[in-house]
């Protein structure tokens, strides 16, 4: 009862609740613009959180998270073009259901699906959070250590893409995070005589030139491309029969996204996939699917929404990110001195049910501004990207200069912006780059204080059964898409 | 579908080493090997100080793993090629080259004339041509951008020829 007070109290703040308005307006914005989206956009306004106190901060940008997950299916629907890579499954459906004159329809089905994924996850959150932070008081170093290699692995298993190309991407992440002075020992390392690197490399300029500068130059090589926009005359909510039809997809892929958005993986991506396969699996009409299906869009929405409340589960609770922009709301909880685990559940609760309180009320917050401004946030996609991207640019370069003052940190930020162009061109992820630099100083403290703990010795680690059931959830993880691709040639034979 | 597999065909005929899978997985490998060269160059902890393993131990492992997963992926690369990915169009280099005046302008000379000069490039080598559009992504965005940082979070941005001239 107390726990709900507390996650009631947000809606008792006239700054929380402004807050939650600008960020769920922003988040949408972000949504809506292709290339742009709720990581780039929550590492954009990470300095700006400095003004604010904690949890104002954290507000704020898991509003955008929420917000922004849902902005997606806006032009995913309207132009064929997903706004964030989660709304992908949303085109497939949402764009021929438009082409047909449906366009209110389709998002008013996206809307309504991804309103009920996201208080869906957020429950689970509320339950799940607090369980997980107490299994983790068992937890010591080896069992963080064997925690963070699972995570890494699961990238590779149900990220997108090549399994080894994301194993080397996140490996890659994990070696930035060692530039700079050895923790333990105070020496240098890869800083090549630079003293700013000896601080290390910061998590946004690689973020924002990861995500935000290589999109740049990934529309520089689409300059002539041409968007067939769809005119929307009004968002219609599902009609009875809509809601019948779709009832269990919505609850199924909730029910998906959550449990995608718990794994360390590309969250809402990953889970919309998963959403829609499973609802064209389960649909009495699956020939419709890829048409015009109103299931397909439910599935997707749903799933992608729910991902948001599941990643901020292992976020919250062991200081692992569920997802890109969960590992960019992890730093801004670690640059307002919030240290996430265990002990913020008994600490710092009503910081905790505020959070949980927020995304609740942003999830709302999106239905309305979605039902009622779909159709101003449309015209937003009308802005061409010769002016658009441009000012992307100067507020990248401000932001990241911003948070250290360092124009060498500006540099990083476009190196990283060309690195991660050729990355996507030649099918590697970004997003296990920025998971393995967040998880990169984790997984190798770990694995040097366990084993100082075990003298030395490396088989210490598989006496420990936490530990243990880690590695071995790790090798399944690494097995799977062999498995996987093994089955599906199976079947194509 | 069609189209990725007559793309894939098309890298298979080309020869080895002009093959994008061979191109990729060399540098990655050169840049690992360099890199794992100079983490001999690490100080050594000497071993009564020494807990655990040694500061370049864990980058060397790092380094190994990732050379012997691009070996993997090159090895698969040969059973089921890469596709051929499309010649990159002149705007991409044009904004690419920008990058690296933005850089050279912005130590040299003025960190907002930098930012101004790469908006106002960019923006019409992608095609805009009305002055008022790019005096708007060039000049009047970036002060824009730059009053409210100072203001908001009282950010000092570093000398230069503008700059100087605003501070003053």
């Amino acid at each position: 009862m107390d726990n709900l007070l507390l996650m009631l109290a947000p809606l008792f703040s006239s700054k929380l609740l402004l807050v939650l308005f600008f960020g769920t307006l922003f988040g949408l914005i972000l949504g809506v613009l292709p290339g742009l989206g709720p990581t780039t956009g929550g590492a954009l306004i990470l300095p700006f959180t400095m003004t604010l106190d904690p949890l104002s901060a954290i507000v704020l940008l898991t509003s955008i998270y929420c917000a922004g997950t849902y902005g997606g299916a806006i032009t995913a629907v309207l132009i064929n073009t997903p706004g964030t890579p989660a709304a992908a499954a949303t085109c497939l459906d949402g764009y021929p259901l438009a082409q047909k004159g449906e366009a209110g329809r389709a998002l008013g089905m996206a809307t309504v699906s991804s309103t009920v994924g996201g208080i869906f996850s957020v429950i689970i959150l509320v339950f799940f959070a607090p369980i997980l932070a107490q299994l983790a008081y068992e937890f010591g170093q080896p069992e963080y250590f064997a925690l963070a290699i699972f995570g890494l692995t699961m990238l590779a298993s149900i990220g997108e893409g090549s399994p080894i190309k994301n194993l080397i991407a996140g490996a890659f992440g994990i070696l930035i995070s060692t530039v700079g002075k050895d923790f333990m020992t105070s020496i240098d390392r890869f800083t090549f005589g630079i003293n700013e690197l000896t601080e290390g490399i910061g998590f946004i300029p690689v973020v924002v030139g990861l995500f935000a500068m290589s999109e740049m130059l990934t529309q520089s090589t689409l300059i002539n491309q041409v968007f067939n926009r769809i005119a929307l005359k009004a968002i219609k909510l599902p009609s009875k029969d809509d809601y019948k039809k779709t009832w269990k997809t919505i609850l199924r892929s909730s029910g998906i996204g959550s449990f995608i958005g718990v794994l360390p993986a590309e969250g809402g991506t990953v889970a919309s996939l998963i959403g829609y396969s499973e609802a064209k699996r389960f649909s009495k009409k699956p020939e419709e699917f890829g048409k015009g299906s109103i299931e397909g869009i439910a599935g997707a929405e749903a799933a992608n929404n729910a991902a948001t409340g599941g990643a901020m589960v292992p976020t919250l609770a062991l200081g692992i990110p569920g997802s890109a922009t969960t590992a960019v709301i992890l730093t801004g909880l670690i640059i307002h001195g919030v240290r996430p685990g265990p002990d913020l559940f008994r600490e710092q609760p009503d910081f905790l049910y505020g959070i949980f309180g927020s995304m609740l009320i942003a999830n709302i917050l999106f239905f309305i501004f979605g039902f009622f401004g779909a159709k101003i946030f449309a015209r937003i996609t009308l802005v061409p990207n010769k002016i658009l991207w441009p000012m992307i640019f100067a507020v990248s370069v401000c932001g990241t200069y911003s948070l250290n003052q360092s124009i060498i940190d500006v540099w990083i930020m476009l190196f990283f912006g060309v690195l991660g162009f050729f990355m996507r061109r030649y099918g590697f992820s970004v997003v296990p780059v920025i998971i393995g630099l967040i998880l990169g100083e984790l997984v190798e403290g770990t694995l040097r204080q366990s084993l100082v703990i075990f003298d030395g010795n490396w088989l210490m680690f598989f006496t420990r059964p936490i530990a243990l059931t880690f590695f071995i959830l790790s090798l399944i993880a690494l097995a799977f898409p062999l498995i996987r691709s093994r089955k599906l040639k199976k079947n194509n034979d | 579908m069609k189209n990725v597999q007559k793309q894939k065909r098309a890298n298979k005929s080309l020869p080895f080493f002009v093959r994008d899978e061979f191109r990729v997985s060399l540098v990655i490998i050169l840049i690992s090997l360099a890199l794992l060269i100079t983490t001999f160059t690490f100080d050594i902890v000497p071993p009564i100080l020494n807990r655990g393993i040694q500061p370049a131990t864990f980058p060397k492992a790092l380094l190994v793993l990732i050379i012997v997963m691009t070996l993997l992926i090159y090895y698969l690369a040969t059973k089921n090629p890469w596709k051929v990915e499309k010649k990159l169009p002149r705007s991409f280099f044009l904004t690419l080259s920008s990058f690296v005046v933005f850089v050279v302008v912005s130590k040299t000379l003025d960190f907002f004339l930098a930012i101004s000069a790469l908006s106002i490039f960019v923006s019409y080598c992608w095609g805009e041509k009305r002055i008022f559009y790019l005096l708007l992504v060039g000049i009047i965005f970036p002060i824009i951008v730059f009053i409210f940082f100072e203001t908001i979070l009282g950010l000092r941005f570093p000398p230069g020829i503008i700059t100087n001239i605003y501070y003053s």
